[in-house]
């Protein structure tokens, strides 16, 4: 698996996640360039679709990250988030792809450190996993 | 929908982006992209150079779609949408990119890797802004008045606010008297002040203000609508009432916790609350020589475990009038900590302490115990620096109750689709950065409603809210959110889970031909997407972050 690169999406809710990412590059915090970030208005707007459009496309990994339960801009939408996570995981088991592969974050806006954190870790975890099975699998069917 | 014709302008940001990434080739790379026609880079995009470009560009290459990748849409957006419309493009047609505090910052070390993640950002910014449609901000017309509900001193604080700036004011009062809390306490804090006297004055301003309409013993019972047209019916001493207001201010205030079966209280007859001492006190009756107060009764505890926030200071105030009336009577405080936070209040304590108040801690574990039959003699407690235990003369035990939320909180609550905290007081939408506004537009808190204030406090917060809720009534109209969801009534089958899951009510099922189908309130939504993606059929659009914009973001990213 040298040399392997994840290739990761993230879901970022405007208010908090988005803005902690800003701030980790307001504050240099160097992370690795592994992760492509989708502004989305709350973490509780994530149609499962996304997700699963993703890791069609070949995402090895996809982070959804908003508010912390009570920070919420729309009162509750890391609830709705974390409920459609959770169904989303049981898809995602059906297709062969492993827990760490979607990853569910709280990340306020103070906390740039964190978001920064959780990418590295994301990619360290994902490097040994290896790629996507789902990817593996449509590439020797094309 | 016409081809899109995408101008897209790479920002270096001085040397922010241009040193770390290498904005020439992404130039040279978004050209070969679909559908863009125009693709520059610029020193600053945000300057005034770069600003002009952009209108420059929209009108030679007949834009109607603009990509700026620079910095963050946090703090640019909104200009950069402004340059769009100065040159006649609808504003929403802009989509940002931000290669700087995603790529040049936090890649610093990796300008390759940097580069290639912009390439791709861009790409995804394209194929987005291909889909992106033009947006209109609906604009609501508001009444110019407003509903204060609560007739107490936070209440007729904001009531007098609004009137003075000549807006007609609906005052709520579920008593026969207005005043509130304050028509039980004997005097006020730091000035000693009689809060009657504080109260008869304002209460006859109010009564005296033309622009003010005070309703007694009246609930408001019902309120529909939205920000600038609400419909309010009020229960006025059994009789209807109905108006109309552009916003709302609650301030119902809280009550007093009656800490019923705690320390004889209820049994034993010289056993009292704080409140209950001020009228004693008021009325001028004798308290003894000895008292003892015991703090933190039903508050910090674990079915309760919120401060009380004001009531040490209570207690310290009703010692010290007594010390100060009587100097030979005893007067113990038992707290489990002081919280006299503040300047003014710490110099309050201090002046307790010189007037020969005594304050002693006891910790939860082991609280005071109540010795006595029928009536309390003696206080029995644990002492914590001397660790021992020690009997306190007693003849009369004051119990320092917390305030808790308002009976009428809950009702109050679901009838204005505003939220409650975990203890029942209501909740504001943003603790730091709106402190006395509701997540529901057009409507507002104050006072002990939010959390216990003092009288200094809830007047503060009685000025915010009114000067909040003012603004909506002087410009006479409020802008809708221009993201936010319709639906399309065709594929909508009337499941009803967008009206479950709204977290502003702004869904409702209708009856239209004979079925009911599900219909967005654009007055009240505000763009969250939540009913979008719970949709089960589909039917819901979420403006500005579509299904269909989203996904090609996705796509681009893997294609």
């Amino acid at each position: 698996m040298a040399g392997f690169e994840p290739q990761i999406i993230a879901f970022c809710c405007n208010w908090c996640t988005y803005a902690a990412a800003d701030l980790a590059g307001t504050s240099r915090v160097q992370y690795p360039a592994n992760v492509r970030i989708v502004r989305v208005m709350c973490s509780g707007m994530v149609n499962p679709i996304y997700v699963l459009k993703a890791f069609e496309g070949g995402a090895d990994g996809v982070l959804i990250a908003g508010c912390h339960l009570t920070d919420c801009h729309y009162i509750d939408g890391p609830v709705k988030c974390d409920a459609a996570v959770d169904k989303l995981r049981k898809m995602l088991h059906v297709l062969g792809l492993e827990d760490e592969r979607l990853r569910r974050e709280m990340i306020s806006t103070s906390e740039g450190v964190v978001f920064a954190r959780v990418i590295k870790e994301m990619v360290e975890q994902l490097k040994k996993s290896g790629p996507s099975p789902l990817k593996v699998k449509m590439e020797a069917l094309a | 929908m016409e081809e899109p014709r995408v101008g897209v302008f790479v920002c270096h940001c001085g040397i922010n982006i241009g040193a770390y990434v290498k904005v020439p080739d992404l130039v040279e790379y978004a050209k070969k992209l679909p559908n863009v026609v125009h693709a520059e880079r610029n020193l600053f995009t945000c300057s005034e150079e770069g600003i002009s470009a952009i209108k420059k560009a929209i009108k030679e290459h007949n834009l109607n779609r603009v990509v700026v990748a620079s910095c963050t849409p946090r703090t640019h957006e909104q200009l950069f949408r402004a340059a769009c419309e100065e040159a006649g493009l609808n504003k929403y047609l802009f989509e940002f990119v931000n290669i700087r505090d995603q790529c040049s910052w936090v890649h610093m070390r990796e300008p390759e890797k940097a580069t290639e993640k912009a390439g791709d950002l861009i790409r995804m910014g394209i194929a987005k802004a291909r889909l992106l449609e033009p947006l209109q901000e609906i604009e609501i017309k508001v009444t110019p008045a407003a509903l204060v509900i609560g007739g107490g001193v936070v209440g007729m604080e904001a009531a007098l606010n609004l009137a003075r700036q000549d807006f007609d004011v609906h005052l709520v009062e579920k008593e026969s008297e207005l005043g509130g809390t304050l028509r039980s306490i004997n005097k006020l804090f730091q000035t000693s002040e009689e809060a009657e006297k504080l109260i008869k004055t304002l209460v006859e301003q109010v009564k005296s203000h033309p622009k003010i309409y005070t309703h007694l013993s009246s609930k408001a019972k019902e309120v529909t609508g939205f920000i600038g047209n609400f419909d309010v019916n009020v229960d006025e001493k059994g009789e209807e009432c109905k108006f109309n207001v552009g916003t709302i201010i609650v301030a119902i205030g809280a009550e007093s916790l009656r800490p019923t079966g705690q320390y004889g209280y209820g049994k034993m007859t010289n056993v009292l609350t704080q409140l209950e001492l001020e009228d004693h006190m008021k009325r001028g009756e004798p308290v003894g020589e000895n008292i003892v107060m015991v703090n933190c009764v039903g508050a910090r505890v674990p079915e309760r475990t919120y401060c009380g926030r004001i009531c040490c200071m209570t207690a310290i105030k009703n010692a010290s009038l007594i010390k100060e009336s009587n100097p030979k009577a005893k007067v113990w405080i038992l707290h489990r900590d002081l919280m006299t936070y503040g300047v003014d209040f710490e110099r309050y304590y201090r002046k307790a302490m010189e007037l020969g108040v005594r304050f002693i801690r006891y910790s939860l574990e082991r609280p005071p115990e109540v010795i006595g039959e029928g009536k309390v003699e003696r206080i029995r407690v644990y002492h914590e620096l001397w660790r021992r235990e020690i009997e306190l003369p007693c003849d009369m035990l004051v119990l320092t109750t917390p305030l808790i939320p308002a009976e009428d909180s809950q009702n109050i609550s679901k009838m204005l689709k505003v939220s409650l905290d975990e203890f029942g007081f209501f909740l504001e939408a943003h603790l730091k950065l709106r402190p006395v506004e509701f997540a529901m537009d057009g409507v507002y808190v104050c006072g002990s409603a939010r959390w216990p204030t003092d009288v200094t406090e809830g007047v503060s917060q009685a000025y915010a809210a009114a000067a909040k809720a003012a603004g909506p009534l002087r410009m006479g109209y409020v802008k809708a959110e221009a993201i936010n969801a319709s639906v399309n009534e065709v594929e909508c089958t009337g499941c009803g889970l967008c009206e479950l899951l709204c977290p502003f009510q702004a869904i409702e099922l209708q009856l239209k031909r004979d079925r009911m189908v599900s219909h967005v309130n654009e007055a009240v939504c505000k763009g969250c997407g939540t009913c979008c993606a719970a949709c089960r059929s589909g039917a819901i659009t979420m403006h500005h972050f579509t299904d269909e914009q989203i996904l090609a973001q996705v796509e681009a990213l893997f294609g």
